[in-house]
């Protein structure tokens, strides 16, 4: 193991970890405020990946594929919240589990219809490709490192709409009282949809970037959309800064357990034993963080106060 | 015994389930024991998961990975030419029992969303140590050379022996599921579903009864992980699959939450739909080709307009409701 390879993978880690970021602030928002549990949050992750990349193929530009495909997916979402969410709000959890499930269901079989079902081809811009030399070893592609400066400028942005701005203290109260915020006269559910559609286009948001580098394909959201849930019991449901944190802390143990456990356990146990134990251990890494963050603290890291 | 009109229509159910067997040989069609074997399956399952989902409120999101841990427990016996079905079996409901232990100890102390989101990132761990598990054949899966075998008991190569065992087993799960809700430690079950403080208030912790509720579910769960098993002769990381968990719960609200008869009609009106969405020559191609995304209308239907389920259909109250 040498330092070059150490850097690459945190960096990789903390690339997954904004990205997990991206994801678990719109579904984190969202529990906190509509008190909803939306299984869906993934296909709009997917929808985001899907119209983006069909847009740069069809108009060649990959800076107007981003406004398309972020405007396309708000749109997407804030229809979903009209039709078939907003009556979920006052229903229970097994309610919105469900029926957040059969939109997952629509969603991928829709995807499935307009594109097939194999996993379509995302490029990477020109100008956004290459590779950026660090340090005199390392040398670490352009387009990842975008992708962390957004998901880190996303953050501050975030932090300074909800705790800065007039309609942050809507959503804050909104997620304290939401009899209260009615009654001092505002409109709660163009708030519930506001919101919504926000989470909405940073899922999208996350999709479009994850596009080029993991597989756009039916069903592709569900995958990170169970690690998303791991970030938010980790970090504390309802709350950013838990789900920045718990972001950044799935991001990094999932990489750096893939990359390292097997070459560490290979110096305990025998290659052979490390070699059968090292991957099987590396994808339930997570969840074990989560056993133990939770027999410690149930409420996650950073509860929120509400 | 005065039973009411519903047990009365639950045991004519189960009584023609019983007779399916000589009449599709009659009309020699063999898939029909086939498709309503894997039915009662699934309805074993369901029933495991209404007793927590339906009596307990616990809205487990993870009830695949006992059907994977018991069907596992066959499997990897059976690789290594342990083909006995008692040991099988008992592994089966022991190592599922062991499971849920330890998920539940974690998740029973939450609820709300925090427990649906434990409960399906557990499972999907199971998943993936599933997939990473080479030796048993990793993503692909692994055949069962040979069924599981009860020292020349019962020989579940003979499909309508292997059909009315399941149906025995599916009986007698209604029957002690039933048994379970009405005795004291299912009343305590109920009462902490309906109101946590006061429960806690008359002097019951809920806890020590969730957990149990949820180490038992779990045990029966994989009873149906081990049936699925030698009824599809073949096993995968799928079968912990969390959209398998999904299904499941669909199941018990489509046949009626907290039934005794609800997960039996869920289990048989999905798997039929499903069945007939995607099979059904006479429907047109671009209909079955496509049945997830009819599948997921229905379901977001059901949900929103028809919450009480097919057992809301029989006549009569389950007279908890």
């Amino acid at each position: 193991m040498n330092l070059v390879l150490i850097a690459e993978q945190t960096l990789n880690g903390l690339q997954l970890g904004v990205m997990l970021f991206l994801l678990a602030a719109g579904l984190t928002l969202v529990f906190g405020i509509m008190n909803l549990v939306n299984l869906a949050h993934g296909a709009l992750y997917m929808v985001g990946a899907y119209l983006t990349t069909y847009f740069h193929q069809t108009t060649g530009s990959f800076a107007l594929a981003v406004l398309l495909g972020l405007a396309g997916t708000l749109l997407v979402g804030i229809v979903t919240e009209l039709v078939a969410l907003r009556t979920l709000y006052e229903r229970d959890h097994l309610d919105q589990v469900l029926a957040t499930f059969g939109l997952i269901l629509f969603f991928n079989e829709l995807v499935a219809i307009l594109w097939g079902r194999a996993a379509i081809y995302s490029t990477i811009p020109d100008y956004l490709s290459g590779h950026v030399q660090i340090t005199a070893q390392l040398r670490y592609p352009l387009y990842r490192l975008v992708i962390i400066g957004i998901g880190l400028a996303v953050a501050v942005l975030l932090w300074w709409v909800v705790s800065r701005t007039r309609l942050g203290m809507l959503i804050r109260a909104g997620a304290s009282n939401r009899a209260m915020v009615s009654a001092l006269g505002i409109n709660i559910r163009l708030l519930y949809t506001i919101v919504f559609g926000f989470g909405a286009a940073l899922a999208g948001l996350a999709g479009l970037l994850s596009g080029p580098i993991y597989a756009v394909q039916p069903g592709m959201g569900e995958l990170i959309l169970i690690q998303v849930f791991v970030v938010i019991v980790i970090g504390g449901i309802g709350s950013i800064r838990g789900a920045f944190a718990g972001a950044l802390i799935v991001g990094m143990v999932d990489t750096l357990g893939r990359a390292f456990l097997k070459p560490t356990l290979a110096t305990v146990l025998s290659p052979t034993a490390a070699d059968a134990a090292g991957p099987a251990m590396a994808s339930m890494l997570i969840y074990l963080l989560m056993a133990v963050v939770l027999a410690f603290r149930p409420e996650g890291l950073f509860p929120s106060r509400s | 015994m005065a039973f009411s009109p519903r047990t009365w229509i639950l045991l004519a159910l189960l009584l023609l389930l019983a007779a399916v067997p000589p009449v599709a040989d009659y009309f020699g069609q063999p898939f029909y024991l086939d498709l309503l074997r894997r039915v009662m399956i699934f309805a074993i399952a369901a029933v495991s998961l209404n007793l927590i989902l339906g009596y307990g409120g616990m809205v487990s999101f993870g009830h695949a990975a006992y059907l994977g841990i018991g069907a596992y427990a066959v499997g990897i016996l059976a690789h290594y030419g342990i083909n006995n079905g008692w040991l099988q079996w008992s592994l089966a409901i022991v190592a599922s029992a062991l499971v849920a232990a330890a998920i539940g100890s974690i998740s029973a102390r939450t609820s709300g969303i925090y427990f649906i989101m434990i409960t399906l990132a557990f499972t999907q761990m199971l998943y993936y140590l599933g997939i990473s598990l080479e030796e048993y054949g990793g993503d692909d899966g692994m055949q069962l050379k040979v069924r599981s075998q009860f020292s020349g008991l019962i020989d579940l190569n003979d499909a309508s022996a292997f059909y009315y065992l399941v149906l025995a087993i599916l009986a007698a799960f209604l029957y002690l599921s039933r048994r379970l809700v009405n005795s004291r430690f299912g009343l305590v079950l109920q009462a902490a579903r309906s109101n946590e403080a006061r429960t806690r208030a008359i002097g019951f912790s809920p806890y020590p009864y969730r957990l149990a509720a949820f180490i038992i579910s779990g045990a029966m769960c994989g009873v149906a992980g081990a049936l699925l098993v030698n009824h599809t002769a073949y096993l995968t990381p799928e079968f912990m699959n969390w959209t398998r968990s999904g299904e499941l719960m669909f199941m018990v609200i489509l046949g009626g939450i907290a039934t005794t008869s609800g997960p039996l009609l869920g289990a048989a009106a999905l798997l039929l739909l499903e069945d007939v969405l995607q099979g059904w020559s006479v429907l047109p191609k671009w209909l079955h080709e496509h049945w997830q995304l009819y599948l997921g209308v229905i379901l977001v239907l059901v949900v929103l307009f028809a919450r009480r389920g097919l057992a809301s259909l029989l006549p009569g109250n389950e007279h908890h409701d």
